[in-house]
């Protein structure tokens, strides 16, 4: 076991745990930040995505130990009350069905507006490579759409 | 954003404990209260329930039920909708309480077979109405007014004429007290003001902030993280273990085994998974073990043999085809699926001292309950359940085979347990939608009319074919020979079981005849549907008027007669789980690859209950059946699988999702029929159809990306 202070959500959080511990488990086991879901545990389907910097990162692959100083953000920190512009849109077009991997599509889709703040299909096509076993792409990128109005 | 709350099942003696931990605001149904001793009862907040559906507190907190499993398919929000509608309260006011599993209170609380909406319809709707007249009664009584005078909107009671106002909340206590009515009179749908509306998803103010609104979410005091040893392929079974390595693992506390699995308990999972990868296992063969190879080896066998048993046989199929003018066979196959829900398999265990806590993701809570209490050898009054939002279902949680897995390692290990398995483990332990082969022949007579119809199908342990399918019905000579290859490889029902292989095949087929009798896809269906109204042959399982109403829509809807060069369409529709689907898909090829532009849907499911959810069903369903048909199919080797995970197990993405899918459903008070699956069957034919439309290339197998690339 080893000890790991990495900053998560704006706050220092420490840990002690296996080196090779993925993120994912750390946010989910240690953390209790279970918005960010497993689902593949290879980087394959996105459902554990979160910010690192500005970056989306499939953190079920992403080992605690190198996150360093490099700043975690997950979906209970992307805004205080629930309301950040792609939050508001996934509401505003009612995308989730089961909702399971809308937390890692949402972290995907903040990631890609911040690099392209007025993303093209072909832009959205490219960058969101999560799946939705329950087929709700057509919402989300309606919904990635209206959040780049609202921005 | 829109809140609701979660239950765990909670014990009559923890009642009163709870509610005053709420402040009063969360509220269990009368008989409930009924069951808790008199003088804590006497202590509890005077409510108003009159049913297990609802509850209002004298502060005018107005809780609704859902008394079903979510699992994606919108009946946390869509069945509260009926209880609000009725009772006449606003919508954005009331609390939301997903039910654990009662079946004194709620009955059937199984999530499949499209039925929720279907089975609950009247009976929630009454719900909700005998509370309604409870309040007019009340508020009648106060101001000693005859009922007939009285309204009520939004959560009040009116007196027309005096502009008398109460509000649900004042008149709780005195409502209890009104006498039962006996007759209930149900809103006129013309005065729906919920149903039928778009509601968003009661949950996603909690899905979009990442609240623990899953089982894999459950956290409990001295609840250890689990992973398991399962068979590597079927046909194997435990034999021993070593767990010396395992139990070296920092964090691992315990191992133990069931029958068939070991498991590894920690303090965190990535231990339990370090411990389970170093467990040292040996299985032993207990019966043989199967490819894919074998199974379509002997499905080509049995697809030439004739039944003696025909599912139907209406007129003298091999007869017509004896006498052809012209006879068209072709051969259709579809691969094993798996589910592969997002929310890989799960479930919480507490298991001590005879009682058993459950908490996960069910489609069936009530056959798990009773399965738990079979393999525990307790009574199912000694275990409770909890129904979390879960993760996907799609058929793979009608089984319970994870609630008793995690239950049976709780009472092993004595501690409370989360159980999870992997990816891998998902994709090894499913029970799959069988592979299915259908050889259909076709009689063209001449006349160059469709006479006859002799289809065969062999499907893994079951049923392949949809005996009563159209175009049955409408054909003088009608044949269906069914076969089944038993296997040890599990399989179960697939979102939309049967219809998701047949009628890819049989939709395909019927395109293929209507261009080999140079016949526009959608007027011969027509065509066919006329023929089983005014001269119908044997059973007519569908409505002649409502598949045409559905057909006529979507070919408005999609402009099927105008060409854009360039742009391909495809055709189908299907019938099943009491609704009427059809669709068409606008494609184009680009670099030899489908691009598809737009799917439309119409659809007669009767009356729509929630306008959003429904149509995120109908897109959902289309994009799920899209993606199976291009990308997916699971193989086995030796009992193993091979596609473990989705680098080699294809799943739909974006980049290949439909721009667009547009939903139109037929206006009708008719009763609501199923939504979640019946949107599904039709779209891998519609594609395909269109496919064959840009190239001419006919696809009989699916993946078709496969097919694409060969």
């Amino acid at each position: 076991m080893a000890t790991y202070t990495i900053t998560v959500n704006n706050q220092k959080r420490t840990v002690d745990v296996l080196p090779d511990t993925p993120l994912l488990w750390v946010l989910r086991d240690e953390l209790n930040l279970v918005g960010t879901k497993f689902g593949c545990g290879i980087a394959q389907c996105g459902a554990c995505t979160v910010l690192m910097n500005d970056n989306a990162i499939r953190s079920c692959s992403y080992p605690v130990s190198a996150v360093g100083t490099n700043k975690i953000t997950t979906i209970e920190g992307l805004s205080e009350q629930g309301d950040h512009p792609v939050q508001q849109a996934w509401d505003e077009m009612d995308v989730a069905q089961c909702g399971y991997c809308q937390s890692g599509q949402v972290m995907a889709a903040v990631a890609l507006l911040k690099r392209k703040p007025h993303p093209t299909d072909e832009d959205i096509n490219a960058a969101m490579s999560n799946i939705c076993r329950c087929g709700t792409y057509v919402r989300i990128r309606k919904a990635i759409h209206l959040a780049a109005q609202k921005k | 954003m829109k809140q609701s709350t979660t239950t765990t099942n909670i014990s009559r003696r923890n009642f009163l404990k709870i509610t005053s931990l709420a402040g009063g605001g969360v509220l269990f149904g009368f008989e409930l209260l009924a069951n808790v001793a008199p003088e804590a009862a006497a202590d509890a907040a005077p409510l108003f329930s009159p049913n297990a559906y609802l509850s209002i507190d004298p502060n005018g907190i107005i809780t609704l039920m859902a008394p079903n499993p979510e699992i994606g398919q919108g009946v946390k929000t869509a069945l509260p909708m009926l209880l609000a509608e009725e009772l006449d309260v606003d919508w954005n006011k009331v609390v939301i309480t997903q039910a654990a599993f009662d079946k004194e209170k709620y009955g059937n609380q199984s999530a499949g077979g499209s039925g929720a909406i279907r089975g609950r319809y009247e009976p929630i709707r009454k719900a909700g109405a005998v509370a309604r007249q409870m309040l007019i009664a009340a508020a009648a009584q106060t101001w000693s007014v005859p009922e007939a005078e009285c309204a009520t909107e939004n959560g009040f009671v009116l007196h027309k004429t005096s502009g008398k106002k109460l509000g649900y909340g004042e008149l709780a206590t005195k409502s209890a007290s009104m006498p039962v009515p006996q007759n209930i009179k149900l809103k006129d749908p013309k005065d729906f003001k919920i149903i039928g509306k778009r509601i968003k998803n009661i949950d996603n103010h909690g899905i979009l902030t990442g609240k623990p609104l899953f089982g894999i979410d459950t956290r409990r005091e001295g609840m250890l993280y689990c992973m398991v040893s399962r068979p590597p392929a079927f046909g194997k079974k435990l034999k021993s273990f070593d767990d010396t390595e395992a139990r070296k693992v920092p964090g691992v506390k315990n191992v133990v085994r069931t029958e068939n699995v070991v498991a590894v308990l920690a303090t965190n999972t990535w231990a339990a998974k370090k411990g389970r990868d170093a467990l040292k296992v040996e299985w032993e063969e207990v019966s043989k073990p199967e490819s894919t190879t074998d199974h379509l080896a002997a499905f080509k066998d049995l697809i030439l043999q004739k039944s003696e048993k025909p599912d139907r046989n209406d007129g003298d199929a091999e007869k017509a085809l004896g006498g052809a003018k012209k006879v068209l066979e072709s051969v259709y196959e579809v691969p094993v699926l798996s589910h592969a829900p997002m929310e890989p398999i799960n479930f919480f265990a507490d298991v001590r001292d005879g009682k058993a806590e459950l908490y996960g993701p069910t489609q069936v809570p009530g056959r798990a309950i009773s399965d738990v209490a079979k393999a525990l050898g307790i009574a199912e009054a000694n275990i409770t359940l909890g129904l979390p939002r879960q993760g996907g279902g799609f058929g793979r949680k009608l089984r319970s085979d994870n609630v008793v897995e995690a239950a049976l390692i709780s009472s092993a290990a004595k501690a409370p347990v989360q159980m999870l398995w992997t990816r891998e483990d998902d994709m090894q332990g499913d029970f799959y939608r069988p592979s299915s082969m259908f050889r259909y022949r076709a009689a063209i007579n001449n006349n160059n009319e469709l006479d006859g119809w002799y289809l065969t199908a062999v499907a893994l342990n079951g049923r392949a074919a949809a005996v009563d399918n159209f175009p049955a019905g409408a054909l003088p000579n009608y044949r269906v020979d069914g076969h089944s290859l038993p296997t040890n490889i599990q399989t179960g029902p697939w979102r939309a079981p049967t219809h998701n292989a047949v009628g890819f095949a049989e939709q395909s087929f019927l395109d293929e005849i209507a261009h080999a009798l140079k016949k526009d896809p959608i007027a011969f269906r027509l065509e066919l549907l006329e023929k089983a109204k005014s001269n119908p042959t044997g059973k007519v399982n569908y409505d002649v008027e409502k598949f045409k109403g559905v057909i006529n829509l979507v070919k408005q809807m999609s402009n099927w007669d105008k060409n854009t060069p360039g742009r391909f369409k495809g055709f189908a529709a299907y019938y099943s789980f009491s609704t009427y689907v059809a669709e068409v898909a606008e494609i184009s090829i680009v670099n030899g690859k489908p691009k598809v532009h737009k799917v439309y849907a119409a659809v007669n499911c009767g009356q729509v209950v929630n306008l959003s959810g429904a149509e995120n069903q109908v897109q959902g369903a289309i994009v799920d059946g899209l993606g199976h048909a291009w990308f997916t199919e699971l193989t086995f080797d030796k009992g193993a699988v091979q596609q473990k995970n989705f680098n080699t197990y294809k799943m739909m993405r974006m980049q290949d999702a439909p721009l667009d899918v547009e939903v139109q459903f037929v206006t009708t008070n008719d009763a609501p029929t199923g939504l979640g699956e019946p949107a599904l069957p039709p779209i891998a034919g519609v594609v395909c159809n269109a496919i064959f439309a840009a190239t001419g290339k006919r696809i009989r197998k699916l993946p078709f990306g496969n097919e694409l690339k060969a």
